[in-house]
């Protein structure tokens, strides 16, 4: 209990207090705070403890690269978030925090929360609200260029917010307000707070995360295309590595001063400074003139160090020479690390400076301007100059302004430099030991993890990283890189800064997967696509299965009936009666102008060219590489014209496939191929009587076979609508598919329901469907092959040409293609007729050989048969159709099963029943 | 993301466009005249280089031409002798 709130001052609003609890307590703190101010001020010390040690850990930092205060935060409004930084969790009234040992924790039920996506452009993004990213965005603002200004606070200023610097003789919080006012009139300037650039890809692509936009919103996910990119992203303090360095109490000196100076919390009463560098006589500074007790100061720079801590769940002494002196707060300053992770990420170099002992931007990839501290400028006057010359820069090179500066506020001479850095990156202990030297307290790794990458020969960064897991936690080595790569240089015995930093990722800070979804969940989350005939299915009690984005039914229980039971009632209606299916999904292609013929000789296996108008056929489509692509049934409506179809899945592929070698290959060819998939719905009516049906629905149509011969299609009036009817089958049977526009789709199918009543006209669905285009050997695209299967292992050589040259056949030449071996379509009939083989079963010759074992082939569809009132199955075996007869084996986890080869066509292998 | 300049829609993010793989990559006159391993170079056998690439795309999510590019693999530059 050591931390305690100011009496005044502070950028919090005393106005308006704001009741939280941590881990089930309940606390008080202002709007303006961060739960780790609040938490300070209410005196908490311990917020998280070590995931491997268990070890106590408090708050280190006052922002993004806090490496201990991780918490579980549960929003007023019910959304809950893991993992989240103390630092940077704006205090509001009714939160809930929970401390963390090392991993959070997920929400168990899905988020009602809504995330938003944007998408911008500008012409200079400028990162960073401090003072060089304020002077950037008002001058490239001024030059009348589209600016964007992204700061992760509540408020613009950044470390000016935290500080007590002057700029124009008055609080630089006032000149803060001045240029917020001129940015937030500027027509073509956006100001975006609590947002973080999280990712800065190729070709300037930025990714911006937004908190709480607007009320109901909590959180918007930017995407940003910038012309010209300014980073102003600041400085991390980074800590110095000593013996028992992590214990709450001690924390980065610039955060000590941030606590008192913006939130108006003392984080002790008497501190003791351990600095290698100027910046934290500052902080010494702004401590004593709020009422922190001064213990001692410890500079590097004349030759003292801390080497050790006493205390348990708070720093009570700092270990100096020897002596331990008392103090509650130990506030650290190593030396500062520029924020280079967006420069890196977006591929510009880093180069070690010396001065600062640390690595800054050197050449940029992109169109990137870095300013400021993130450039290793520390002072104010530099970052207000530097911040000047990058805007009016990225203006001018977005086509605004002539580059020029204007004139500069005027700072107080040496406001905050450094002044020379006498770098310490780790200090012994009296004992020899680095258990406790803490590296990365986010990982709990430590010196001593480091000696042994260094014991075990490991040289590069990359290794020593993933070696000691040192930066990989959430907070990806903010504040522990640095040290870690000095710390492995010394033990290498190579020169600082000769071993580099790990690759910068984004992102920057983490983000949700609920961000990243945005509104794309659920139904959002792809587009559902259904036929006309849909609300019918859904009316009739459809079951359904998604085919890409389709809905196809799968089957028509009715009241009592498994699907299985559903499935072999539809097959036997098929199969002696008629049944009716919404075939609406199948991709439809039309095509046209006077070269069609020729190009469908040349993407299908078998010829088109001389395909007489008013008939139908049968084709399959292969890649150059000869494997089975597509297949379909493709009718010539005219001359010049053909209507093409696909298989549903593939119908936008086929469409892009035509497109492709039409503009590409092939522009000679006069066709005209477009998507008539959605204008046209299908319905197949299916079965013996289904002649009975279409009679009594188009009375002027001659459906005879005779009249109307298999593979043939007719104009007619259906229905009192004018229709396609194609004779064409995809069970075996006698069979009609009736096309009309979509409009009319639903009308039809009623109609055809009702014409079909005195026949028992029964629906169904894709599980029947496959059932019996099985049953007569059918292949289906996907199913049968998987993009290494040709026609002829499927044993349609009878669809590919021997003598004209199609795309794949070439390929069917290779001798890989052509060899005797490969695999090839059979049925498979379980010895017991009602067992039924797993799809995707591996198959065997001898089920009592050695693991592993020689597998000849595999399942590909295995069904129960009404009309052979057994199981059946199709599989891909090696030289399959030579054996034919014999006995294979489906070895499964508890048990093997025994079939017979056969013949992939089981039933009406003469096709007698195709004519009714 | 890229920022993929369209000949006909001009530049446009990369998720709309689908990439075609190598350009002027050519079909050999006769395929039945050369032998299976000629013929594997060619269904198979790509370039990779670091530097200039001419490449195929697509702008599949807007006018659906087909283009080519040349792009630097390790720049992502586009070039200007494109088309």
């Amino acid at each position: 209990m050591s931390g305690s709130r100011l009496p005044t001052g502070g950028r919090i609003d005393w106005r308006r207090p704001m009741a939280f609890t941590f881990n089930g307590v309940r606390y008080a703190g202002f709007e303006g705070d961060t739960l780790a101010s609040a938490l300070l001020a209410n005196g908490v010390d311990v917020i998280a403890r070590g995931i491997d040690t268990d070890r106590p850990r408090g708050i280190m930092s006052a922002g993004a690269e806090e490496s201990n205060a991780f918490v579980d935060v549960q929003w007023p409004d019910g959304w809950s978030e893991p993992m989240l930084r103390a630092t940077q969790v704006e205090l509001v009234d009714g939160l809930a925090a929970r401390g963390e040992r090392g991993r959070g924790r997920l929400a168990v039920e899905p988020s009602q929360a809504r995330f938003e996506k944007r998408y911008s452009h500008c012409d200079v993004l400028v990162i960073g609200g401090g003072p060089a990213g304020l002077m950037a965005a008002l001058v490239a603002g001024r030059s009348g260029a589209r600016v964007m200004l992204v700061d992760e606070h509540r408020e613009l200023g950044g470390a000016l917010l935290g500080t007590r610097y002057v700029i124009d003789n008055a609080p630089a919080t006032d000149w803060v307000v001045g240029v917020t006012t001129e940015l937030s009139a500027a027509p073509e300037v956006r100001i975006l707070i609590r947002s973080t650039a999280v990712a800065y890809h190729d070709h300037q692509y930025v990714l911006v995360t937004e908190h709480r936009p607007a009320p109901g919103i909590e959180g918007r996910l930017w995407h940003i295309r910038a012309g010209q990119v300014v980073l102003a992203t600041g400085a991390h303090e980074r800590p110095i590595v000593f013996a028992d360095n992590d214990r709450p109490g001690i924390m980065l000196a610039s955060a000590a001063r941030t606590y008192v100076n913006r939130y108006a919390v003392r984080a002790g009463t008497h501190a003791v400074l351990f600095l290698t560098n100027d910046s934290g006589l500052s902080a010494a500074r702004d401590l004593a003139d709020a009422g922190v007790e001064i213990a001692a100061i410890v500079d590097t720079r004349q030759g003292r160090v801390v080497t050790g801590t006493v205390g348990g769940d708070r720093i009570e002494g700092a270990i100096v020479d020897g002596r331990v002196i008392a103090c509650d707060l130990l506030a650290v300053s190593g030396g500062w690390n520029p924020a280079v992770h967006l420069f890196s990420q977006s591929r510009g170099t880093l180069r070690y400076d010396q001065r600062l002992a640390a690595y800054v931007p050197d050449r940029a990839f992109q169109a990137t301007h870095v300013a400021g501290a993130a450039a290793g400028s520390l002072g104010l006057g530099d970052c207000l100059r530097e911040g000047a010359a990058s805007g009016a820069r990225a203006a001018a090179a977005a086509g605004f302004g002539d580059g020029s500066v204007p004139h500069l506020p005027t700072v107080e001479a040496e406001t905050d430099a450094t002044g020379s850095v006498h770098p310490v990156w780790v200090v012994p202990s009296e004992t020899d030991s680095w258990d406790t030297h803490f590296v990365d307290l986010a990982r709990d790794a430590t010196v001593a993890d480091l000696r042994r990458a260094a014991d075990a020969g490991l040289q590069s960064i990359e290794h020593i990283k993933r070696f000691t897991t040192i930066g990989t936690a959430s907070d990806q080595g903010k504040a522990s890189w640095m040290n870690a790569s000095a710390i492995s240089a010394a033990l290498m015995g190579v020169p600082d800064g000769s071993i580099g930093l790990p690759t910068f990722r984004p992102p920057y800070t983490p983000m949700s997967f609920a961000l990243l979804a945005g509104r794309d969940r659920g139904v959002l989350h792809d587009p559902v696509r259904t036929t006309s005939i849909h609300p019918w299915h859904v009316a009739h009690g459809a079951i359904f299965e998604d085919v890409g984005q389709w809905k196809r039914p799968r089957c028509f229980p009715r009241d009592g009936e498994s699907t299985a039971q559903a499935v072999l009632r539809e097959c036997t209606a098929a199969r002696t009666g008629v049944a009716v299916m919404d075939v609406s999904t199948l991709g439809k292609i039309d095509l046209q102008g006077p070269d069609t013929g020729e190009l469908l000789n040349r993407v299908y296996t078998n010829a088109f060219a001389k395909l007489p108008v008013g008939s139908c056929r049968y084709g399959v489509m292969c890649r150059l590489d000869g494997m089975m692509f597509d297949d379909g049934v493709t009718s010539r409506l005219a001359d010049d014209r053909f209507l093409m179809t696909t298989t549903t899945g593939n119908a936008a592929a086929v469409f892009d496939w035509l497109d492709e070698w039409l503009q590409t290959e092939w522009p000679e060819l006069r066709v005209r191929a477009t998507s008539v998939t959605e204008q046209w719905a299908t319905i197949a009516v299916v079965g013996p009587r289904s002649c009975d049906v279409l009679r009594a629905l188009a009375p002027s149509l001659s459906v005879d076979a005779a009249a109307f011969p298999f593979m043939t299609w007719r104009a007619a009036d259906v229905a009192g609508v004018a229709a396609r009817v194609f004779r064409i089958s995809f069970s075996g049977e006698l069979a009609y598919e009736i096309n009309v526009p979509t409009w009319y789709g639903q009308a039809v199918w009623e109609a055809v329901i009702a014409a079909g009543a005195p026949f028992a006209i029964t629906p169904y669905g894709t599980d029947a469907l496959h059932v019996l285009r099985a049953e007569k050997g059918y292949p289906i695209i996907g199913q049968e092959t998987d993009g290494s299967v040709t026609p002829q292992d499927l044993g349609m050589d009878w669809v590919v040409s021997k003598t004209k040259r199609f795309l794949g056949s070439r390929s069917h030449r290779r001798s890989d293609t052509a060899r005797p071996d490969r695999r090839q379509l059979v049925s498979l009939l379980a010895v017991d007729p009602d067992d039924l083989v797993p799809e995707g079963a591996q198959l065997v010759l001898d089920p009592d050989q050695p693991v592993p074992m020689r597998m000849i082939g595999h399942v590909t569809s295995s069904y129960r048969s009404a009309a052979l009132g057994r199981t059946f199955a199709l599989a891909l075996v090696k030289g399959g159709r030579g054996l034919i007869g014999q006995t294979v084996y489906a070895p499964l986890i508890d048990r093997t099963i025994a079939a017979t080869i056969a013949s992939p066509v089981l039933y009406d292998p003469e096709n007698r029943r195709r004519d009714g | 993301m890229l920022l993929i300049t369209c000949p006909w829609c001009g530049p446009r993010d990369e998720t709309e466009f689908k990439y075609g793989g190598q350009a002027g990559v050519s079909c050999p006159a006769e395929p039945e005249a050369v032998d299976d391993a000629e013929w594997g170079r060619f269904l198979f056998v790509r370039d990779n280089p670091r530097g200039p690439f001419a490449e195929r795309w697509v702008h599949s999510a807007g006018c659906r031409r087909w283009f080519t590019v040349v792009r630097d693999t390790v720049t992502h530059d586009f070039l200007p002798e494109a088309r």
